[in-house]
């Protein structure tokens, strides 16, 4: 048996290495207890300007309740719009509610004034979500004044019904839950993919590959040798990931924890066989890495880690049908925050599964011990 | 003298493009013998051996090599091949010990095996002592005899070596070419490329190769009478004058 020796080689030359041994270490410790608390797109702190034009005990009660809420902070009241705006200019201030004059009049006599809301929406998400707060707050509002007075009265005409949303599965909202997750399919990818492929086209360009190749070594034996220590590797800093995810964050998978490791043995495959066909026809590591990025920038954001595939348009929503990452990432957030089964997951097992056939054919076929 | 040839290599031809590296050669080298492979920088040496030891695919012509298709059995030439390339390729991140052992792994030898062979060959070249230094920190010269060592360390029938003494001190080349004697005296058949033509004189039959053909083959002695040279650097430069490829 070959496959010892050479995977023995493997292991003693990644232990050597000044860079692997402490990238293993930091990148599930960073990925895990970083990204999560910075790439988030929760809207927690909105900044806003008041503009008071009536003074009214019902205006000063809509100020009161905006400001009581968590994520509102109000910066200030000003006598106009005009000087309410310096506060948008100067990045103080994310949005202006401006009351109109006679407000609470209005409301009593005709069961209906108006708030103007400005909204800075430089950055659109941030923008529509803290209109859609300040919106459910007025309604709040309108809802509250009905019952006191008996007024039928509305401040907006929105929300004239009641929804008590509740929320499944993820019902703290909280992001983190959802990212981290899909943040070890990154951790998977640096080791199975990238690092096998840097390592083949590493020996292309210091001549040792040319000295294996004059042996009888067949072609799988190579590449299983190149493959099975970072599979191994890999395997082993999920374990460290979802451990970390549980001892910094308290997550731990709600679905059974093989589901896990069985994604994990798909998708693995089928990265690391990627890595293999880049490095065939790859002849330097700068090649090699910089088509590894491509693929990994793609496969990142068409696998709705970030953004819905739902809300792609439709070309890119069937473009992600391709991609193994999306498939992994469906499977990773369902098995840590809904209590699944393996048959519910079958169609994504099932794609993995024919990738990483399909990839392995060419992988093997494109490896040439000769030119 | 029973004729025994371990490589025959009938109109081999590579071909890059319009660029014919190597233009249909064709020779036969000897069980045993050393034999000297010559030729400018440029004219097809390495792409020759290249293509004996199964690393490139011939575009024309044939090739047997211990007996074996070098296209159709590729496998089982490479079984009885040793070869040591004109870049240095040894693991220079393992050790003396741990390169030997793990080329041993490839070509098949039990853990048992390699462990003696490696204390063997340690002490034959005087090694003892660095069995587990880091090959990138040991001298060129020590590193071309170690490639050299690993080459041979299977006992293939036919060792390939593509410069082997290419900047190396003439000490050392010296030391290295009683390597190849060993060698040789074992059985093992040696086809080696060369630049210098010290070198040639102590193979036992020379090929010049110009413009990717083989233009003189016989030994060195037969070579000097007929180009009336008096030594094999004449010979060289007689022949190579002729070359319309040049280096640049």
């Amino acid at each position: 048996m070959v496959l010892p020796f050479l995977i023995e080689k493997e292991f003693k030359q990644m232990m050597r290495n000044i860079v692997l041994p402490l990238i293993y270490v930091l990148f599930p410790l960073s990925v895990i207890n970083v990204v999560p608390r910075i790439a988030t797109q929760e809207i927690k702190h909105i900044n806003f300007s008041m503009v008071d034009n009536d003074h009214s005990p019902l205006s000063q009660r809509l100020v009161h309740k905006l400001s009581a809420s968590p994520n509102f902070h109000l910066v200030g009241t000003y006598p106009s719009y005009r000087h309410a705006m310096a506060t948008i200019d100067n990045a103080d201030a994310d949005m202006i509610i401006e009351i109109e004059p006679e407000f609470e009049k209005k409301l009593i006599t005709h069961g209906m004034a108006h708030v103007a809301v400005a909204t800075n929406s430089v950055n659109g998400m941030k923008g529509s979500l803290s209109t859609g707060y300040v919106t459910q707050i007025l309604a709040d509002y309108s809802a509250q004044l009905r019952d006191e007075a008996g007024l039928d009265a509305g401040i907006t005409r929105t929300a004239r019904f009641n929804v008590e949303p509740r929320y499944l599965y993820n019902t703290t909202l909280d992001y983190k839950l959802y990212m981290i997750p899909a943040l070890m399919a990154l951790i998977l990818i640096l080791i199975c993919s990238f690092l096998p492929a840097l390592n083949i086209v590493g020996e292309k360009e210091k001549g040792t590959i040319e000295q294996i190749n004059v042996t009888p070594i067949s072609k799988v034996e190579f590449i299983l040798s190149k493959l099975i220590p970072y599979i191994v590797v890999g395997l082993f800093l999920l374990t460290f990931a979802i451990f970390l995810a549980w001892l910094i964050h308290g997550y731990w998978p709600v679905g059974p924890l093989w589901l896990i490791y069985l994604f994990a043995m798909a998708f693995v495959l089928v990265m690391s066989s990627l890595g293999l066909i880049v490095s065939n026809y790859s002849s330097t590591t700068q090649q090699a890495a910089l088509l590894i990025f491509f693929f990994m920038m793609i496969f990142m954001h068409m696998s709705g880690m970030l953004t819905p595939i739902a809300s792609m348009p439709q070309w890119s929503q069937t473009l992600t049908l391709i991609n193994p990452m999306r498939y992994f990432m469906e499977a990773m957030r369902a098995i840590y925050l809904k209590p699944v089964t393996f048959a519910s997951l079958q169609w994504q097992f099932m794609c993995l599964c024919i990738m990483a056939a399909v990839l392995w054919i060419w992988a093997i076929v494109s490896y040439r011990k000769n030119s | 003298m029973k004729e025994n040839y371990v490589i025959e290599a009938a109109g081999l031809t590579k071909q890059f493009g319009t660029f014919v590296a190597c233009d249909h050669v064709t020779f036969k080298v000897h069980e045993g013998e050393i034999f000297g492979f010559l030729g400018a920088n440029g004219a097809g040496k390495t792409t020759a051996m290249r293509m004996l030891c199964g690393l490139s695919v011939p575009s024309a012509g044939h090739a047997t090599v211990a007996g074996y298709d070098v296209y159709h059995q590729a496998d089982q030439v490479k079984k009885n091949i040793g070869y040591m390339s004109q870049k240095f390729s040894l693991y220079d991140d393992l050790t003396v010990a741990e390169n030997l052992r793990l080329f041993g792994g490839i070509y098949g030898m039990s853990r048992r095996q390699i462990k003696e062979k490696t204390a063997i060959l340690l002490q034959e070249l005087g090694f003892e002592n660095e069995r587990d230094t880091m090959v990138r920190s040991l001298p060129l010269g020590w590193k071309q005899k170690l490639a050299f060592s690993l080459a041979i360390f299977h006992e293939p029938k036919i060792v390939f070596l593509d410069e082997p003494t290419g900047g190396v001190d003439p000490i050392t080349r010296r030391q290295f070419w009683e390597l190849i004697y060993r060698a040789a005296d074992r059985g093992i058949t040696v086809f080696v490329t060369t630049h210098y033509m010290d070198e040639a004189e102590y193979c036992d039959r020379v090929s010049i190769m110009v413009d990717g053909q083989i233009r003189a083959l016989d030994t060195p002695a037969e070579l000097k009478r007929t180009f009336e040279a008096e030594n094999m650097y004449e010979v060289f430069l007689s022949l190579a004058r002729t070359a319309i490829r040049t280096d640049s």
